[in-house]
C-alpha cells in the first residue's frame, strides 16, 4: 500500500541546529565569532593578518582556518598572534557547523574574546551552511570584478558586513563601484560596508575600530554564566 | 559542489520519517527548491543513487519542484519574475525590492510502501 507522508522540513535543518549549538557555546564563553567568506585570493588571511595585530593587545583572539589540505593559512594567522586551529575539509568546498564544532573543541574558548573563522574560498557553498558565528562577513575584492553580486546573489543575501579589499587597485582595473554597490543594495539594503586595502592599510583602522566596538558591545550584552 | 552534504541531509530526513511511519520502502521524494538556491538536480540525483544503495530508500525517485524567483517592487508594488541578471523592477526601474520567493529549500513529502 502506497502512502504519502507530508513533511515540509528544511533540508539544511540539521546543520542549522548544530550552528545554534555552536552559538550557544560561543555565548557561554563570551567569545564573539565572525565568519570570513570570500572567493580564493580575495584576502581573507591578509585581513586576519591586519586585524589580529591591531586588536591583540585588547582581546585574546583565536582563528579557525578552513582549507582543503594545507596549514598555510593557520600558520599565517598564528604568526600574526592568534591561537590558530586548522580544519582540513578533505575536499569539501565549505565549512559546516559540525566542522566548526570540532574546531571549537580544540580551542580554549573561555580564554578567547574574538574568534575569526576563515571559511573555504568559495562564493557559493559557504552561503548555505550556517556556522553559528555572530556575524557573516564577505570579503569582496576589486580584481574579482564588479558583477559578483549579480552572479552570486545568495552569499550577499546572508551577510551582516561587506569588506571590499584591494581598493588600491581601483585605478588599474575597470571596476564600476556604482554598479557593484547597486547590485549589493538590491540584495541586502543598507549593508554595512568597509572599503579597504590590506596592502596599503587604507581603511583598516575604520574596520578594526568597528570590530573592537562590536566585541565590546557583545561582552557588555552577554552576561557571564 | 555541496550537493554531497545536501544529499546526506535529504537521506537523513527521509530515513527518520520512513522509520516513524513503519515504511517497508520509500518510493518517491518530493523536494522544493527556489531558483536562487544553487543546487544542481543531476548532481543530487547522482549522489542519491550511490548513497541509497541497500537503504530503505534504494531506487526512490527524486522529484524536484523548482519555484521561480518572485520579487515585489517596494516603490510601485509590481510583482514580477526577473528576466536576466538584474533584479530591478521592469516597470518603474526601481532597485528597492523584496525577494518574496526563490530561496526555498525543503523536503515536502515522501511516498512510502507499507
Amino acid at each position: 500500500m502506497s502512502n504519502r507522508i507530508e513533511i515540509v522540513e528544511n533540508i539544511m535543518g540539521a546543520n542549522d541546529r548544530l550552528a545554534l549549538d555552536n552559538r550557544t557555546r560561543l555565548n557561554a564563553s563570551r567569545t564573539f565569532g565572525i565568519n570570513f567568506m570570500a572567493s580564493p585570493g580575495a584576502g581573507k588571511t591578509s585581513l586576519i593578518e591586519q586585524t589580529v595585530p591591531a586588536l591583540k593587545d585588547k582581546f585574546a583572539i583565536g582563528a579557525v582556518d578552513g582549507d582543503i589540505a594545507t596549514t598555510i593559512d593557520a600558520d599565517r594567522a598564528a604568526a600574526a598572534g592568534a591561537a590558530a586551529v586548522q580544519i582540513n575539509t578533505g575536499g569539501e568546498c565549505h565549512l559546516d557547523a559540525v566542522m566548526l564544532r570540532q574546531a571549537l573543541n580544540q580551542l580554549d574558548l573561555n580564554s578567547l574574546d574574538l574568534l575569526i573563522v576563515e571559511n573555504v574560498g568559495n562564493l557559493i557553498c559557504p552561503a548555505s551552511f550556517a556556522l553559528g558565528t555572530h556575524k557573516n562577513i564577505l570579503i569582496a575584492s576589486i580584481p574579482e570584478g564588479d558583477d559578483k553580486p549579480y552572479k552570486y546573489p545568495n552569499i550577499y543575501r546572508g551577510l551582516d558586513v561587506l569588506v571590499i579589499n584591494k581598493i588600491d587597485l581601483l585605478p588599474y582595473i575597470p571596476f564600476q563601484m556604482e554598479y557593484f554597490t547597486k547590485g549589493v543594495e538590491m540584495l541586502n539594503p543598507g549593508l554595512k560596508t568597509f572599503p579597504l586595502s590590506c596592502q596599503s592599510g587604507e581603511g583598516i583602522p575604520e574596520w578594526t575600530t568597528w570590530l573592537e566596538e562590536q566585541v565590546n558591545a557583545f561582552k557588555e550584552n552577554t552576561p557571564s554564566p | 559542489m555541496h550537493e554531497l552534504a545536501v544529499t546526506e541531509n535529504i537521506l537523513e530526513i527521509v530515513k527518520t520519517h520512513a522509520e516513524r511511519a513503519n515504511a517497508k520502502k520509500v518510493t518517491d521524494i518530493f523536494l522544493v527548491i527556489g531558483q536562487l538556491s544553487s543546487i544542481v538536480d543531476d548532481s543530487v540525483q547522482f549522489y542519491w543513487d550511490l548513497m541509497t544503495e541497500e537503504t530503505i530508500a534504494e531506487g526512490a525517485k527524486l522529484h524536484f519542484r523548482r519555484l521561480p524567483i518572485l520579487i515585489q517592487c517596494k516603490d510601485c508594488k509590481n510583482s514580477y519574475t526577473p528576466q536576466g541578471a538584474s533584479l530591478a523592477c521592469p516597470l518603474c526601474m526601481s532597485e528597492k525590492i523584496t525577494i518574496v520567493q526563490g530561496e526555498e529549500f525543503y523536503l515536502e513529502a515522501i511516498d512510502i510502501d507499507k
